[in-house]
């Protein structure tokens, strides 16, 4: 195929919005949405502020099946306030999950896609959205006693705060060029350590440090695709059917403690420098 | 008058008097093996390490080492009581300023070691083990949620410097492009953005608050109200089991059980 026939053949994933890549990932009409937007569950902190609330939260929770096992979606709007999660979003996330987990108990193999464009708390609803995600973790840990939990980072957010921890509780994470994960924000680390540590305007740096590319170099995600809907799917699906890692990487904690105690940790940091730390093994 | 918080030191060692320590950790981690009443324990705090090999965590601050740390400490104790009986409980002492803020920290993965951190608390959970996040000074955001968060049961010490919040002032007000003195004005009106105690536990999150006497350097009185509070919260997790269903039913946090109600009926 040439390269112009290759593009026209590709559907980005990037593009869309959180429903309509929640519908994109699962088998053709299998979509349902719970607690869709005309049931206008939403943030009751969000008005008194002066914020314009949104009738889903900006979070999409669909059941459906992907490569033909049961699977819930759940999927973060990057378009509404940042992908940040309050009260309402954070609830839908956590209660998917922690259903899931009770499917399982109950003798039903739903598994879990998250779909995560987020900047993490919306400190809007601060402590709620940090209790939320506390919940959201607690739900991912608790669903893979059974079965895996797929984590798909696509851009254009990226991953970022306490859902960046959740990013790391995945079985299975898929990450793309466009996308980000790191705990701080840019801007944050800028705030809080000087321009010096970090300077949030510097894209390029930012990419190099927290890009796609760099944490599937660096084994801090399992899989790096192109920004298309097939091969996302295609992917997703193979982990649901793998079922759980042998080796989740949130439980490698001596493995980690040991690459850290041989870094120098005296200059500043160079990517290359995490990928030989964190891969060097690697042939 | 050091920079850091020296509360979680104090309390560990107050805590843990007669208790054995646990070795091959990194310095910022304090851990000892005790018992509270006729209950195994493992206490754990994070406290500052003024000479941390990495520079943005020597304030007491949950970074890689102190994150995948925990988690070690953790599983310790899950794969070492697997087949007991009696399983340990652990005390989260918790006086935590923040997680690490570094460009080293972001590009060495602190997401994954601190997500290490919360799956190792949240397995020892479901394994059957007590877990209790005590307060007794700042529950920051990410370094809350790897240190405490997991918890079958979270008890807050009364106090002014007892906070839990998802962000520091000054970056909170940048980011939602606000002044910190508009930033403040929410907070007073808006329970989940205060800062206070009072605020969050109006959220229904806390199992229980505590007065004492002297939250900087506890008194034999402080130490013997907050152990005996911490063997009431084993003796309820015994009795009403591991999840976290406890932190739901306040008004403030109304819209957390609606959804999932309304979650159960639409699956």
């Amino acid at each position: 195929m040439t390269d112009s026939a290759s593009l026209l053949n590709k559907h980005s994933f990037v593009e869309l919005g959180a429903r309509q890549r929640a519908k994109a990932l699962l088998d053709a009409g299998t979509f349902r949405e719970l607690l869709d937007p005309f049931q206008r569950i939403m943030s009751p902190w969000l008005s008194r502020q002066g914020v314009v609330p949104q009738a889903d939260d900006g979070v999409v929770i669909a059941k459906g099946s992907l490569a033909g096992l049961p699977v819930v979606v759940a999927a973060i709007e990057g378009a509404f306030q940042g992908g940040s999660l309050g009260e309402v979003g954070g609830a839908k996330i956590a209660g998917a999950l922690e259903l899931a987990a009770e499917d399982n108990r109950n003798g039903i193999p739903t598994r879990a896609v998250l779909l995560l464009e987020t900047g993490g708390v919306r400190l809007q609803e601060a402590n709620l959205g940090l209790a939320a995600i506390a919940d959201i973790h607690a739900a991912i840990v608790d669903l893979q006693q059974y079965q895996p939990v797929v984590g798909v980072v696509a851009g254009s957010v990226g991953c970022f705060g306490g859902m960046s921890i959740a990013a790391g509780l995945c079985s299975y994470l898929l990450v793309t060029q466009e996308a980000r994960l790191g705990l701080n924000g840019p801007q944050v680390i800028e705030q809080e350590a000087g321009l010096e540590e970090y300077d949030s305007r510097d894209r390029p740096f930012i990419w190099s440090l927290t890009g796609g590319e760099q944490r599937f170099a660096s084994g801090l995600a399992d899989g790096y695709v192109a920004d298309d809907v097939v091969q996302i799917r295609q992917q997703v699906g193979e982990w649901l059917k793998q079922g759980l890692p042998a080796q989740p990487r949130s439980r490698q904690a001596g493995l980690f403690l040991q690459r850290l105690a041989r870094l120098d940790a005296e200059p500043q940091i160079e990517p290359s420098v995490v990928r030989d730390l964190y891969q060097g093994e690697r042939p | 008058m050091s920079s850091y918080s020296l509360r979680g030191l104090n309390w560990f060692n107050a805590l843990s008097d007669g208790a054995k320590p646990v070795e091959g950790l990194p310095v910022s981690l304090k851990v000892a093996d005790g018992v509270l009443g006729d209950q195994p324990v493992r206490f754990i705090a994070v406290v500052a390490d003024p000479e941390n090999r990495f520079v943005r965590a020597r304030n007491g601050e949950v970074g890689l080492l102190e994150g995948w740390g925990l988690a070690k400490a953790v599983d310790e104790v899950i794969a070492a009581d697997q087949n007991k009986a009696q399983k340990r409980a652990l005390i989260a002492i918790v006086d935590v300023p923040s997680q690490a803020y570094g460009r080293r920290e972001e590009a060495l993965g602190i997401h994954q070691a601190l997500a290490g951190a919360a799956d190792s608390y949240a397995r020892a959970r479901l394994a059957g083990h007590a877990v209790i996040g005590l307060l007794v000074g700042k529950a920051m955001s990410g370094a809350f949620l790897a240190h405490g968060y997991q918890a079958n049961r979270l008890i807050a010490l009364r106090d002014p410097g007892v906070m839990v919040h998802a962000m520091g002032k000054a970056s909170a007000a940048r980011v939602t492009l606000r002044s910190v003195e508009e930033l403040e004005a929410f907070a007073a009106s808006v329970p989940p953005m205060a800062y206070d105690i009072d605020s969050y536990a109006s959220l229904g999150l806390l199992w229980e608050t505590l007065s004492v006497e002297q939250i900087e350097q506890p008194t034999s009185a402080d130490l013997a109200r907050v152990a005996e509070c911490l063997g009431q919260a084993m003796g309820d997790i015994a009795e009403k089991g591991a999840d976290l269903s406890g932190r739901l039913g306040a008004a403030n946090r109304a819209a957390s059980s609606k959804v999932r109600q309304l979650l159960r009926a639409q699956w």
